[in-house]
């Protein structure tokens, strides 16, 4: 965890409603991991904003975004050359297990997290495949990106672009070793409904929550796991299928 | 400079302290700084039973500050004194604010003399105010009578001085100081969180489960600052004094109004260095106002 001002180098719109930001640190040593998030402190809005890691190269870390609300629209507006305040290495993300096929499941701005999972996936040398789910073609996004990685399935809602349907539909017909997934809690407790059984920890699902904090102080993001409670933002985003209790 | 204060002789090294509930048991904070430069600082409300608190979404956000309807999530008091305790001692040297609450008399009792037990323990802050659970909390803290009586049957049983901490949710919050000052409080602590809400415009529905939240950040802050300012002149205990503190010169501003010290509480939430820097920043703000020593400005403000 490190609190650190970026710049703005980039902040554009690459689907409805969806911005890619890019920020760029000099002279940092920050650790971060695929499944992390950074929380973003906005001008004008007291509470920090929770974004997942889209990619990380060590000079660059790009976000995606959706705006959902007055803060998200706020975001919107920066423009390159501005700073942002950042809290970054939030979180427990994904862990990586031996895997031949691991399967990448993300829907809407869920999607985002499982790129940067993607890129270190596949320069472990594993073989991933992607299904990337959304709403509508104007609201799909990072398409080529993840072709350029691996195979990759588009599903849309109402069939506009890919196929029609939930990435769960995609799941059937895929062989797979292993399950990454990142999306509305409705699609997570799909995929923890259909996915075949799989060893444990092996079946990894990212949630998303109302946080305050961030980090673990203030209670906020608290869930019921068979392992006791946990905070989405600390022992979270990232949970394992044995330890999901849905309410 | 001189920044150390004394509470009911308890001597502090400086009055920054992070509230109850913004700061855990410390662990969270150990990654960003070192907490043993703090003066002290209030543990999460902590009740007898382990409790997971309400369910979510158990925050909401506002014009500078936040709502918050955790309700009293904590391992309980068996499980802090045995391990988070313990856990803290090797990195926090300075007297703790263990802060209790509870949903009877007996939870009240049984888990102040446990935790006064307690050597790392300097000061028992009783939460008679929070606003988010049923049928405890904030109801012994909005009568006088029911606050002087959990006041009294604590301190019979605390081996440490026993500071209250006030809910702002009150017709007249110095008739209440008052009643807990009669029943042998050591000292009070105020203001807890206001109660608030906030609804979805899409959903049309409150955002909290809970509909209602406390209110907490800087724009509590003058509210605060008054509540402080009027309990200083009709009690003649200690006061810590909290709401909406964000920088040094509220510290100096709340202790003015009549606060010893000043707890810090939504501030750490979103910037976790807050405390640090407000330690850090104090010197230099008491020699623009000529302050030497921050115990000679105690309800400076009052004269």
């Amino acid at each position: 965890m490190q609190i650190t001002d970026f710049a703005v180098v980039k902040n554009e719109q690459i689907a409805r409603d969806v911005f890619e930001l890019q920020l760029s640190i000099v002279n940092y040593q920050l650790s971060i991991a695929p499944g992390q998030f950074v929380n973003l402190q906005i001008d004008g809005f007291y509470l920090r904003r929770p974004i997942s890691i889209c990619g990380w190269d060590g000079e660059t870390l790009t976000l995606i975004y959706k705006i959902v609300g007055q803060g998200t629209a706020r975001l919107a507006q920066y423009e390159a050359g501005e700073t942002i305040n950042a809290l970054v290495g939030l979180g427990n993300g994904y862990t990586p297990v031996q895997a031949e096929r691991p399967l990448l499941l993300g829907g809407g701005v869920g999607v985002p997290p499982l790129y940067y999972l993607a890129k270190e996936l596949a320069k472990a040398g594993q073989k991933p495949i992607a299904v990337l789910g959304f709403k509508c073609a104007d609201e799909s996004f990072y398409e080529d990106h993840f072709r350029a990685l691996c195979e990759t399935v588009v599903m849309t809602e109402d069939g506009s672009h890919g196929q029609e349907g939930f990435v769960t539909h995609a799941m059937p017909g895929i062989n797979y070793d292993a399950i990454y997934a990142c999306g509305p809690e409705a699609m997570l407790r799909a995929i923890y409904e259909q996915a075949k059984e799989l060893p444990p920890g092996h079946t990894q699902l990212s949630f998303e929550r109302r946080m305050g904090c961030g980090f673990g102080a203030c209670m906020v993001c608290s869930c019921k796991t068979v392992t006791g409670y946990k905070r989405i933002c600390k022992e979270g985003p990232v949970l394992t299928k044995e330890e999901i209790i849905w309410t | 400079m001189d920044l150390s204060v004394t509470l009911s002789g308890v001597k502090l090294q400086n009055p920054v302290i992070p509230a109850s509930g913004c700061f855990g048991y410390g662990q969270e904070f150990r990654a960003f700084y070192d907490i043993d430069m703090l003066g002290s600082f209030s543990c999460k409300g902590t009740t007898l039973e382990p409790r997971f608190g309400n369910e979510l979404p158990r925050v909401a956000e506002c014009a500078s500050g936040m709502l918050n309807a955790v309700g009293l999530q904590n391992p309980g008091i068996h499980a802090v004194i045995a391990e988070e305790l313990p856990r803290l001692k090797e990195h926090f040297h300075q007297p703790l604010i263990a802060n209790i609450s509870g949903f009877a008399l007996e939870e009240y009792t049984q888990c102040c003399e446990m935790i006064s037990q307690c050597e790392q323990v300097g000061i028992i802050e009783l939460n008679i105010s929070c606003p988010n659970v049923h049928g405890g909390g904030m109801a012994f803290g909005v009568c006088p009578k029911s606050a002087a009586e959990v006041t009294a049957a604590c301190k019979k049983v605390s081996a440490k001085p026993l500071y209250v901490k006030l809910s702002p949710n009150v017709t007249d919050i110095c008739e209440i100081a008052r009643a807990c000052e009669a029943a042998g409080a050591d000292g009070l602590s105020l203001i807890n969180t206001l109660l608030g809400m906030r609804i979805d415009l899409k959903a049309r529905k409150p955002v909290l489960a809970n509909k209602f939240g406390g209110l907490s950040g800087p724009a509590i802050f003058p509210v605060a600052l008054r509540m402080v300012y009027q309990v200083f002149g009709a009690v003649k205990i200690p006061i810590m004094g909290m709401g909406g503190v964000s920088n040094a010169r509220d510290v100096i501003e709340m202790m003015l109004a009549g606060a010893g010290a000043v707890q810090v509480g939504a501030a750490n939430l979103v910037n976790p260095y807050v405390c640090k820097e407000i330690i850090e920043e104090l010197p230099a703000v008491m020699q623009q106002l000529d302050i030497t020593s921050l115990k000679d400005i105690i309800g400076g403000a009052h004269t």
